[in-house]
């Protein structure tokens, strides 16, 4: 009942480079298989998901069907704010959208431009569509900012709210939290690496959503190694490179042996990764290409598909940590 | 090219990149080389997880620059001649510090604390991060005796954010409209005409009357400091812009890292920033190419070479894992001829991808073996690696 494709916000987030554009694009294609008529958003006009799927890279702050129900837009603040201004305000909106003080003074205020694309972000995914003329999603898929202002993201409507306390923001801010805040509406994903420095930062981020409120409701490991010798193996193939009958012989060893200590070491990250959330993790597999397109990033999503499905057999845990350890080890 | 070489006479070294390149693990490395040849360095980071402080032996590090105990270092097997300071970036206090220090009188400070968009939003801006690491690597530069800063850049997916933060808020205060706002029934109103009333009607309509009070308030206390906001952004231009100053990029060798760089280096060299070279981490190096000249090798011809010493089962096992590893060899080679195609003869430093993760001194250590090594011995250590 709690899959995360039964939600219909997903903010996918996580230490800087360990893939979070590629797991929100293989989500999103998963969504869209599901039949869900899926967006993923992009914020800060990145087009990376554009240009892994359609091959272009050109600016696009409108929806666009990338596949048969895949949508993709980027989210910019001042695109927002137009069309906010617009839809909320009219003829009103109309004159401060134009208005160069009004630009100035929203996009200097500490805070506006992240609302103003959180804002975006909750329109999409609305049942009514502000947007005229504009279908409802069944799943929004975010590819949002690093941990640190990814956290900021989620946090800024709540703080919005509380500052404005009265008037058409407070109201705003106050329905994009609760909207943020509703585990059966939203969901957080964090994409990690296994390696120390990636999965210390999961850890962190899983316990400043907890202090927010919020939890991680799952953790995607990224680029996780095959293990291809196992100890034994690896122990025959150290005797076998001193001996090695040829330099190619020898580099080909080297490189095995050299496979073989990156996934013992990623073994033990996974390990501590799933000890310290004390839930099992969905891994997606390394790929070895010269870069992610749509025919890497097919397999990737039966990959995610079939972890979550995985997952989802699993009695979850919701705001009980410490009793769901205690099941891990039962 | 050396390390040591490129930044020799320079105070200060930004290490700028995209995100999850190794910039912090870089930033240590090259403080840590630098102190080792006698310099007094400081690495400033912005490094929520702790990473640097846990890697330098620190419990906590602080918003001031604080000294790593030679002897850790040396346990590592490293002679410091001279030393090594380390010192995490706090955004919040670093602009309580600015503002305390800019502020013209005590009651004014405490206004702009009492302010709740000053107090809650004024760091979770994207950008602000930027801009505080910019304002404490000025007063370091000013106020302490180092030899060497070292700044690991904030995670920017937007590298211009962290070059464009000084002017940014400046250009702001200074703008006319704004002081219009600030004082709306002043004679900026009247300059700006009969519109302005529905203007401010607007504005309180779409964001409600205790925000809008809250914000006029920042923005009226705030533009009380332009002229030393100004007078400050200035000064950092000219920091960031002297000779001494030295942009190291730092990159992964996959596509999309490489590409950031690629572009951050046009920025940089287009801004008048001086670009004085780039890192690559993570380079996985061609093994064959030693051993069989040109990097192509077939499946079979690699199954053959092993089949006798291991098994065929093994041999298959192996040659894949090679083949695969080849695929990323290969693409690094591409990226990083990409890289030095625009690089102007500035040198390019290669480290390799190493077979487990950089996250303590020994780990700090092997990289700063990397970039603190001549190409001669650079080239050896590779063969080594490769042969």
């Amino acid at each position: 009942m709690s899959g995360l494709l039964d939600k219909r916000l997903i903010f996918v987030t996580g230490k800087g480079g360990v893939g979070k554009s590629t797991v929100a694009t293989a989500l999103g294609l998963l969504g869209a298989r599901s039949g869900l008529r899926t967006i993923v958003v992009e914020l800060a006009a990145q087009n990376r998901i554009r240009g892994a799927l359609a091959g272009a890279v050109a600016e696009t702050f409108v929806e666009e069907e990338l596949a048969p129900g895949l949508f993709t837009i980027s989210i910019d603040p001042e695109h927002a704010m137009d069309e906010y201004l617009r839809v909320k305000v009219g003829q009103l909106g109309h004159m401060l959208g134009s208005s160069k003080l009004f630009q100035a003074f929203a996009m200097a205020t500490p805070g506006m431009r992240e609302l103003l694309t959180v804002g975006k972000v909750w329109e999409l995914a609305q049942l009514q569509r502000r947007t005229r003329g504009a279908a409802p999603y069944d799943l929004v898929v975010v590819d949002a900012p690093a941990s640190g202002h990814g956290l900021g993201i989620l946090r800024t409507p709540r703080t919005f709210a509380e500052i404005a306390r009265v008037g058409p923001i407070a109201h705003q801010g106050e329905a994009i939290a609760t909207t943020i805040a509703d585990p059966t509406f939203t969901a957080v994903v964090a994409v990690a690496r296994p390696e120390e420095m990636a999965v210390t930062e999961t850890l962190l981020l899983r316990d400043a959503l907890v202090g927010d409120g919020m939890a991680l409701h799952d953790v995607i490991v990224n680029a996780v190694y095959p293990s291809r010798f196992d100890a034994d193996e690896v122990a025959q193939l150290r005797q076998a490179v001193e001996e090695a009958a040829s330099p190619l012989a020898r580099a080909a060893i080297r490189a095995a042996l050299s496979e073989g200590d990156r996934a013992t070491n990623q073994r033990r990250q996974l390990a501590r990764l799933s000890d310290g959330l004390g839930e099992r993790l969905v891994e997606l597999p390394f790929v070895f290409a010269d870069h992610l397109g749509q025919a890497e990033l097919e397999p990737l999503a039966d990959a995610l598909g079939a972890g979550l499905a995985t997952r989802n057999g699993r009695p979850r845990r919701r705001r009980a940590p410490a009793a769901c350890a205690a099941e891990e080890l039962t | 090219m050396s390390v040591a070489t490129l930044l020799e006479g320079k105070r200060i070294c930004v290490c700028c990149g995209s995100g999850g390149v190794g910039k912090t693990t870089t930033s240590a490395a090259i403080a840590l080389g630098m102190a080792a040849q006698g310099a007094k360095v400081a690495v400033v980071t912005i490094d929520p997880a702790r990473r640097l402080a846990n890697a330098l032996g620190l419990e906590e590090l602080e918003n001031e620059p604080r000294l790593v105990a030679p002897e850790r270092l040396r346990a590592g097997g490293l002679e410091v001649r001279g030393e090594l300071w380390a010192m995490m970036l706090d955004p919040k206090r670093t602009f309580d510090e600015l503002i305390e220090r800019l502020a013209p009188d005590r009651r004014s400070a405490e206004e702009i604390f009492a302010n709740r968009v000053y107090r809650e939003l004024s760091t979770a801006v994207a950008g602000s991060q930027e801009f505080t690491a910019v304002s404490k690597l000025y007063e370091l530069d000013n106020e302490y005796d180092f030899d060497l800063l070292v700044l690991d850049t904030p995670p920017s997916r937007n590298a211009l954010d962290f070059l464009d933060a000084p002017g940014r808020l400046t250009s702001f205060l200074e703008g006319r409209m704004l002081k219009a706002f600030v004082r709306p029934t002043g004679l900026g109103m009247k300059i700006l005409g009969r519109g302005s009333g529905a203007l401010a009607a607007g504005l309180q309509r779409v964001t409600g009357v205790d925000l809008l009070a809250d914000l006029s308030t920042f923005f009226r206390l705030l533009g009380g400091m332009t002229e030393d906001f100004r007078f400050r952004a200035g000064e950092v231009e000219k920091m960031l812009t002297a000779r001494t100053t030295a942009f190291l990029l730092v990159t992964s060798a996959q596509g999309e890292p490489i590409d950031e760089a690629i572009w951050f280096r046009r920025t940089l060299l287009e801004t008048g920033l001086p670009f004085a070279g780039a890192i690559v981490n993570r380079v996985h190096h061609d093994l064959a190419a030693n051993a069989t000249g040109p990097p192509s090798f077939g499946r079979g011809e690699v199954i053959a070479a092993l089949e006798e010493g291991v098994g065929a089962v093994l041999a298959e096992r192996i040659a894949d894992n090679f083949h695969d590893y080849h695929v990323l060899a290969r693409r690094d080679e591409r990226n990083i001829a990409r890289l030095t195609a625009g690089s102007e003869g500035r040198p390019l430093m290669l480290v390799p991808h190493f077979d487990d993760d950089v996250h303590d001194v020994e780990g700090l250590l092997r990289v700063h073996r990397y970039l603190f090594a001549s190409d001669a011995e650079r080239d050896r250590m590779i063969a080594e690696v490769v042969a």
